[in-house]
């Protein structure tokens, strides 16, 4: 498994820690409800199929990157910078 | 027909031809009391004791392949009863007790071996952690004994003592502790179902889940549609997708964990050894093969197979605790996909939806769990309430902070 780092190139999967979901991004706001939160921290889609997930390049960059991949075929869809990318 | 010593040279006189299918192959009713979702090791406990201990008997088991074809078929076959919190203290105990009466009970074998597991530890602070495990385990009533270096080169004479890197401290060792055949176990309990009246349907998908005002009234399948009042989801790593049928959104992500199996040796590995540092863990079956396994390989994924990465750090694990095993050739490999809860723990719950019940997020321990797993699902489903040894195993704990989060690493699913 290999994934292309914007700044670095195709780099091994070792080179990478998986946090999650990209759900992580989407922070309740200020007045948000314990609802609210738990599903932000907790609960997830789970979807067999095309996902984004939230991986750092430990190993590398330190950039966190959004990873659009297959959780079925393992398939890298794509890779791109959280940072000043739309969420 | 019940099974016995006599039966095996009585039936052998005659050419074996009177042995009778372990279970019938009923087609699916138009309705039942209760319909479990999922026929694997947990969903065929719960019908059993549905059965046997609340008189359910008109009740289906709904599995999508055949019986056991989930991570029932497929595990390192470890059956322990050391867990530290309350909450999962008393329920895996419950379990080990029903293990140790389930040949019996369930007239089948299920080469239930205790024949002890040992987790090493590496250094004063988590021989402390492991001392204060094995005293909770003993005031939970079960076996712990703590052995120092000597204590475990006496009985894993084998390992790397020299090893500087996780030099071995001594060892958490648990008599009772030990391995089972899993297959038998699925088949076990799904031939005792059946006596008791449970219909086993294979081949049949649930494809949807019919609710009405907030309850569930039945369940659309590839082999039609069937009414229940009591629905229970059991289905382990695609539990996400069966919830989803119910419009519920589940805390739980789906993980590869794969494991290994070497061809047969010599009995040369009489434990169960956990080297928790290493990530790595081994038996050796009874057909003489080493079974070993290691962590996830930490993305979500359901292919059901994992990457080289995790194969290679599970190889070296093994190498740098016990060298002898290099020459051995690895027979197979194989992934499952692990129900991954934010605390590690499992959820035997109901669900927001009348009449759906939940028994899911066993993460990747959920082979010991299963008849205690099945004792209290039936117990819920059949009574509304949590049996006692689970009532902790609750889908809201989340959300309440009520946490059973053995490792101690926080809220990341695949940090469990």
């Amino acid at each position: 498994m290999r994934l292309t780092c914007p700044f670095c190139g195709s780099r091994d999967r070792r080179e990478f820690y998986y946090y999650g979901a990209t759900e992580y991004l989407n922070r309740p706001a200020a007045g948000a409800t314990d609802a609210d939160v738990d599903d932000h921290l907790h609960n997830r889609d789970n979807l067999a199929g095309v996902v984004q997930d939230l991986w750092y390049h430990e190993q590398g960059c330190s950039a966190w990157l959004r990873v659009t991949r297959n959780t079925v075929t393992h398939e890298i869809l794509s890779v791109d910078a959280v940072a000043g990318g739309a969420k | 027909m019940r099974y016995s010593g006599f039966k095996v040279i009585t039936q052998g006189l005659f050419g074996n031809r009177g042995w009778k299918s372990a279970w019938r192959d009923p087609a699916p009713k138009a309705e039942y009391d209760a319909v479990i979702i999922g026929g694997g090791g947990h969903g065929l406990a719960t019908a059993y004791y549905l059965a046997r201990n609340h008189g359910l008997t008109n009740i289906a088991v709904l599995e999508k392949g055949y019986l056991g074809s989930g991570n029932i078929g497929r595990n390192t076959t470890i059956v322990r009863a050391n867990y530290f919190l309350p909450g999962n203290s008393e329920f895996y105990s419950h379990s080990m007790k029903l293990w140790e009466g389930l040949e019996a009970d369930l007239n089948y074998n299920v080469m239930h071996s205790q024949r002890g597991l040992i987790n090493l530890f590496h250094s004063d602070g988590q021989r402390d952690a492991f001392a204060r495990r094995g005293n909770a385990m003993i005031n939970q009533g079960d076996d712990a004994i703590l052995l120092d270096r000597d204590g475990v080169r006496e009985v894993l004479p084998y390992l790397d003592f020299d090893n500087t890197r996780f030099p071995i401290y001594g060892g958490l060792l648990h008599p009772r502790g030990g391995t089972a055949r899993h297959d038998a176990v699925a088949w076990g309990y799904a031939r005792a179902a059946d006596r008791r009246g449970v219909d086993l349907i294979q081949n049949c998908e649930v494809t949807g889940i019919d609710i009405d005002g907030g309850r569930v009234t039945g369940v659309q399948t590839t082999r039609g549609a069937i009414r229940a009042k009591k629905v229970g989801l059991v289905v382990a790593g695609r539990s996400s997708q069966v919830a989803a049928m119910a419009g519920l959104r589940l805390p739980i992500e789906s993980h590869i964990l794969q494991a290994f199996v070497t061809e047969g040796l010599k009995p040369v590995i009489d434990h169960v050894i956990s080297f928790g540092m290493g990530h790595f863990y081994i038996s050796q079956s009874d057909k003489g093969g080493l079974v070993f396994g290691g962590d996830l390989d930490f993305y979500a994924s359901y292919a059901a197979r994992g990457n080289l990465p995790m194969v290679e750090h599970v190889m070296e694990a093994g190498m740098t605790l016990m060298p002898m095993i290099g020459r051995a050739r690895v027979l197979r490999s194989w992934g499952g996909i692990m129900d991954m809860t934010p605390d590690g723990s499992p959820i035997i719950d109901r669900t927001p939806v009348d009449g759906l019940f939940l028994d899911a997020g066993w993460n990747y321990g959920g082979f010991k769990a299963v008849p205690a797993s099945g004792w209290c699902m039936a117990h819920l489903m059949a009574t509304g309430e949590s049996h006692p040894v689970a009532r902790r195993f609750r889908l809201n704990r989340f959300a309440t902070g009520h946490l059973l989060d053995e490792e101690g690493t926080g809220s990341q699913h695949n940090l469990h």
